[in-house]
């Protein structure tokens, strides 16, 4: 009895003892970062599903690839080196990084990235990104710091693939427990992870390039605006990279204590069109509707004033952008007129299916109020993800849908066959093709420029704006990356100031 | 249960005693007129709101209470007031249908079970057990994904869970009433098991299910509104208060008289009906006066 | 007794039985791939294929019924869609937050409604019994998502004294827990408090006027003494059995609650787990909750059986 008492007196003491030690901890210099996220990943394997969540808490920060996306969205080495490209652009040649360790203290070698990439190629490989791989002929490994990647044809854009969070090295000994417990190479560690709620890690002492700024980075799950803005205000976390309320960003700027920044995605939202729908396979309506919409009400209306105007299915950042918003200017009478032209003259009536974000919502509320009044009815069906995916993307069961295409330069995805667009044009995938064969810089940004006209013309979809990323946070924390060039919180280079 | 009534004077209803006596009863008056005020407000919502209902004016979003706007504006600029009466008759509709399905189709089960006995009642019965142990909103919610969601749905979703509850009430007060003289009499009479249910069963069990209706149709308001909530109920562009919630909840930083309004709609209907079901019970049998 | 416990056991094991086959039979008509979702816009048809076979969907539905019953039987819940990891694990974990939060809501509901029902029976028809109808009537008219809304105005808004939602997680400490779980708390115990003081005022009215207490005040005890020795006692029988009916209620009123305040609990998982098509979770919850919803009724009829000697003789309970 006494005996436990004495325990539970030390117990508590040691409580005590570790609530004062972390104010203490935050008096001092402070080293450990609490970021919030709207969304929960579904697992921790970048290899093994789509969920951007992944890679938001996983990217540059527990694994890494033979190559990454920095911030300005540009290609840098990273597990490999350096590399050469034979003269026909075919046949790879990567120089791995050396005394590179795993998290669980095995080494990584050549032998990894071969079993890496074979794993994400295979028959039975559960990667979500699978076409990044479709150019690969073979993975050859001559010896334990080289390896040889030999094409199938040129793929101007395989570096950049490589750096994507799917193509991600990681180990045959620890890949199957990724999803739970991720074992990479990069500068933090996986703690662990309190489902629902957060995941931790720290930082990795051992790791090959310059260490992690932070000790310790935590990654806290807030779904919910208003709890988010209640998290921030309170100093629950730290940061905000996404966050997810543009209607209480005023708030923040007004707030000496916090910076608000707000950059730039990859995601085109867009109000995608059903091309093979009988009154919308007609080009006229299609432009009709087009004409309906007033961006500049939607951005308002729904994303409280943050978001870029597009005119075609590309990121204005991009050198190559082509600013096409002038194409369809805001005018409904000449929407009536055209609607009229294509035999709609005393109205349409169209599904619009809703997936659940509020930037979806939201906009759909706003869109269906102006197509109403051009005289398009639309009937709002708002759908789970696993609805959207089942009707709309497998099934392609819709009139209108609003979703945001949040990968970067995915301008491809009009060329692919039996697209949830329906469209299906011969040109635009001849444009493709060329695209696809073509390496020089200011040649592909042509073909990319003709490329945006094309989609523009055939108003394939009526482009809505290009996201805005708004991030808060702590105004004496950097390094945090404003844009989001690829969907990833690096943490590498995040810091407090002295 | 109604006291002893015989065959042929079956609940003649003495309205001019009833209102006599209802008069006197404060929280009848008010739940009455409460639930008047609601069903004109939608009424008068069908051809007149002060402003449109769905029509967006973004820059007029988020406005506090006004001579121009009298309970503000949303987050689009549609104003709130306008909303709030339309969304009454959503609220209506969907649960004057659900209590509806609940009670078209529980009081002939729950009379059949008491008429037939027997393995029909034990069916019945059994059913009810079941129903019973799924909480209402966690079935609802199922029965939406299902469905996909919507008014309709949510119509059905309700409406499900409805029937039970007046099987088991039908079932309970008609047995105690089929064992009473003037039914024997009847079927000694010659009278089948459905002549007398109908002309004897229901007449005499009619107040307390008039009055259940009433619980339950407060109950449908409240299921509605959860639903809505949760984005399962009624879909927009159409208004419904427990939608308005939803959507207040990311807004109350800005515009907190959003998430109140809504609210208190939803709480003085379910007020209103709630002391109208009360005040009738009280009228139509006055014994369980005492204890309430 | 013996033959009695036996049937009411019987009715106990049919009613899961055929609930497990409603759920499951639900759960094959939910539209939606779990699969496809996980592997979401880019996944290619031979992918697809590849993780369907993993997660063992593509083996015909009675097969699928009774590896899950078998599983259910001998403890195993199988393991989630989306999290990889066994649902036993995800319930631990959710209990740890949704079973303190009932216990609260219900303490707190307890505390308001036995002393305000008692108080409006011994004051019958006094303003103080008005005045507590009163509270009950908004009690139970009130929204308690609208209610927690409310209570996240005042206290998380505009006085910044509590946390407006999410969960700090028992190993932040007793009372930095226990203040996330305050206010939600709050909102789900209100409507039961209502609802609970309704009952226990008309069960003392009742007990008052039972025999027993009309003697015990005959023979020169108080009001007052006849109330507290005598009517509350027994008037807290069909108080207590409601308690019991009203704990699974909680447990299931928290999906909404849940979700206002997102609490990473068990009735958020359960919302999470339909939105996601993670359809091995959403079944194993729902059949927990119908397992403890019946087993609370089972435990309520024996105590009826107990407590009220004139069910014992084989009468019928149902």
């Amino acid at each position: 009895m006494k005996q436990l008492v004495v325990r539970s007196l030390a117990a508590g003491l040691f409580a005590a003892g570790l609530l004062g030690g972390t104010a203490g901890a935050a008096l001092a210099a402070k080293d450990s970062l609490t970021l919030g996220m709207v969304l929960e990943p579904p697992h921790l394997d970048p290899t093994a599903g789509a969920a951007a969540a992944i890679d938001e808490v996983v990217y540059a920060n527990i694994f890494e690839g033979l190559t990454r996306i920095d911030r300005r969205g540009e290609v840098q080495p990273a597990l490999a080196e350096s590399w050469t490209i034979s003269g026909d652009g075919l046949v790879y040649t990567f120089r791995l990084q050396g005394g590179v360790k795993y998290h669980d203290g095995s080494d990584f070698d050549s032998a990894d990235v071969k079993f890496a990439l074979d794993r994400a190629m295979a028959e039975d490989s559960t990667n979500a990104q699978k076409g990044l791989f479709a150019p690969i002929a073979s993975v050859e490994t001559p010896d334990a710091s080289t390896v040889v990647i030999t094409l199938k044809q040129v793929a101007g854009d395989f570096l950049f693939n490589l750096g994507w969070g799917d193509a991600v090295i990681v180990a045959p000994e620890s890949a199957a427990e990724n999803k739970n417990n991720p074992i990479g190479t990069g500068p933090f560690k996986f703690d662990r992870w309190v489902k629902g709620d957060r995941v931790e890690m720290s930082r990795n002492p051992d790791y090959w390039g310059e260490a992690a700024g932070l000790a310790k980075a935590t990654i806290k799950i807030i779904p919910d605006p208003a709890a988010a803005t209640a998290a921030l205000l309170a100093g629950d976390v730290d940061a905000f990279a996404n966050f997810p309320a543009p209607e209480a960003l005023g708030q923040f700027e007004n707030d000496p204590r916090f910076t608000v920044a707000v950059g730039s995605t990859e995601g085109e939202t867009i109000l995608a069109m059903n091309n093979a729908g009988a009154a919308l396979k007609d080009v006229r309506v299609r432009r009709a509707l087009a004409h309906a919409i007033d961006r500049k009400a939607v951005i308002d209306g729904a994303m409280f004033g943050y978001g870029t105007p597009i005119g075609s299915h590309f990121a204005p950042h991009h050198p190559a952008y082509v600013d096409l918003t002038d194409r369809y200017l805001h005018d409904p009478e000449k929407a009536k007129a055209l609607l009229a032209e294509a035999g709609y003259g005393d109205g349409l009536s169209l599904s619009l299916k809703l997936p659940p974000p509020s930037y979806a919502r939201r906009s759909g509320e706003v869109v269906a109020a102006q197509l109403a009044a051009v005289g398009v009815k639309t009937e709002i069906i708002q759908v789970e993800w696993a609805q959207w995916l089942d009707q709309v993307f497998k099934g392609r069961d819709y009139d209108l849908t609003i979703v945001s295409h949040t990968e970067p330069m995915d301008i491809g995805i009009y060329a692919r066959d039996d697209y949830y667009f329906n469209y299906d044009d011969a040109g635009f995938k001849a444009l493709m093709a060329k695209l696809g064969a073509t390496l020089d810089e200011a040649a592909r940004n042509g073909l990319l420029a003709e490329a945006q006209e094309k989609l523009a013309e055939d108003s394939v979809n009526v482009f809505l704006f290009q996201f805005a990323k708004p991030g808060v946070w702590n105004k004496d924390l950097v390094g945090l990356w404003e844009n989001s060039p690829v969907q990833a919180n690096d943490l590498t280079e995040v810091n407090w100031k002295e | 249960m109604p006291g002893d009534i015989g065959p042929g004077e079956a609940l003649a209803p003495a309205w001019r005693e009833y209102w006599m006596r209802g008069r006197s009863s404060a929280g009848f008056v008010i739940g009455l007129a409460v639930t008047a005020l609601l069903v004109a407000v939608a009424l008068v919502s069908l051809v007149w709101t002060p402003y449109q209902v769905d029509v967006m004016d973004i820059p007029v979003k988020l406005q506090a209470p006004s001579a121009a706007h009298w309970l503000g504006t949303d987050q689009f600029g549609r104003d709130v007031l306008s909303r709030l009466m339309a969304g009454a008759v959503n609220s209506i509709a969907v649960s004057l249908v659900a209590v509806g399905i609940g009670a078209g189709l529980g009081v002939p089960l729950g009379a059949l079970a008491a008429a037939r006995r027997g393995i029909i009642e034990e069916v019945v019965m059994r059913f009810n057990d079941f129903t019973f142990a799924f909480p209402a909103l966690l079935s609802a919610v199922m029965i939406t994904a299902i469905l996909g969601p919507g008014a309709v749905n949510s119509i059905i979703a309700i409406g499900i869970f409805n029937i039970p509850v007046f099987a088991r009430l039908t079932r309970g007060a008609s047995l105690s009433l089929w064992q009473r003289d003037f039914v024997l009499a009847a079927r000694v009479a010659g009278k089948g098991r459905t002549r007398i249910t109908a002309e004897h069963i229901l007449p005499n069990i009619a107040s307390l299910l008039i009055v259940q209706m009433t619980i339950q149709f407060a109950l449908a308001i409240l299921a509605e509104a959860g639903l809505s909530y949760l984005g399962l109920g009624t879909q927009p562009p159409a208004p419904s208060w427990g939608k308005m919630l939803n959507e207040a909840q990311t807004l109350m930083y800005l515009a907190p008289q959003l998430a109140i309004f809504p609210g208190l709609a939803i709480m003085g209907t379910v007020l209103g009906l709630n002391l109208l079901g009360d005040g009738l019970r009280d009228l139509l049998d006055p014994r369980l006066r005492r204890l309430r | 007794m013996a033959v009695f416990l036996l049937q009411r056991l019987a009715a106990f094991i049919v009613t899961l039985l055929v609930a497990s086959l409603v759920v499951f039979l639900v759960m094959e008509v939910l539209p939606g791939d779990p699969a496809a979702l996980m592997l979401g816009v880019s996944a290619r048809p031979d992918t697809l294929a590849a993780l369907r076979s993993e997660m063992g969907l593509d083996l015909p539905a009675a097969q699928r019924y009774l590896l899950w019953l078998g599983g259910l039987v001998s403890g195993d819940l199988g393991t989630s869609y989306t999290y990889g990891v066994p649902v036993w694990e995800l319930v631990r974990e959710r209990i740890g937050l949704s079973l303190p939060l009932a216990l609260i809501a219900i303490c707190l509901s307890t505390l308001i409604a036995i002393p305000l029902g008692v108080l409006a029976a011994a004051r019958h028809n006094k303003p103080a019994d008005v005045g507590v109808m009163g509270f009950t009537q908004l009690g139970v008219a009130v929204p308690n998502f609208w209610f927690a809304i409310l209570l996240i105005l005042v206290f998380a808004v505009h006085w910044q004294v509590l946390p407006a939602g999410g969960f700090a997680g028992w190993d932040a400490g007793f009372w930095p827990a226990l203040k996330t779980l305050l206010l939600p708390a709050v909102a789900l115990a209100l409507p039961q408090a209502a609802i609970l003081a309704r009952v226990t005022r008309s069960s003392v009215l009742e007990t008052l006027g039972e025999d027993y207490v009309r003697t015990a005040r005959a023979k020169g005890l108080t009001r007052r003494a006849a109330l507290w020795r005598h009517a509350l006692r027994n008037a807290l029988i069909p108080v207590v059995t409601i308690m019991g009916l009203q704990f699974s209620f909680l447990l299931a009123g928290t999906i909404i609650i849940e979700n206002v305040f997102y609490l990473p609990g068990l009735g958020r998982l359960i919302f999470q787990a339909i939105a996601q098509r993670d359809l091995i979770v959403v079944k194993d919850l729902v059949i927990l909750l119908a397992a403890s919803v019946v087993a609370v009724n089972f435990i309520v009829d024996l105590l009826y059986a107990v407590l009220d000697p004139r069910l014992r003789g084989g009468g019928h309970a149902g």
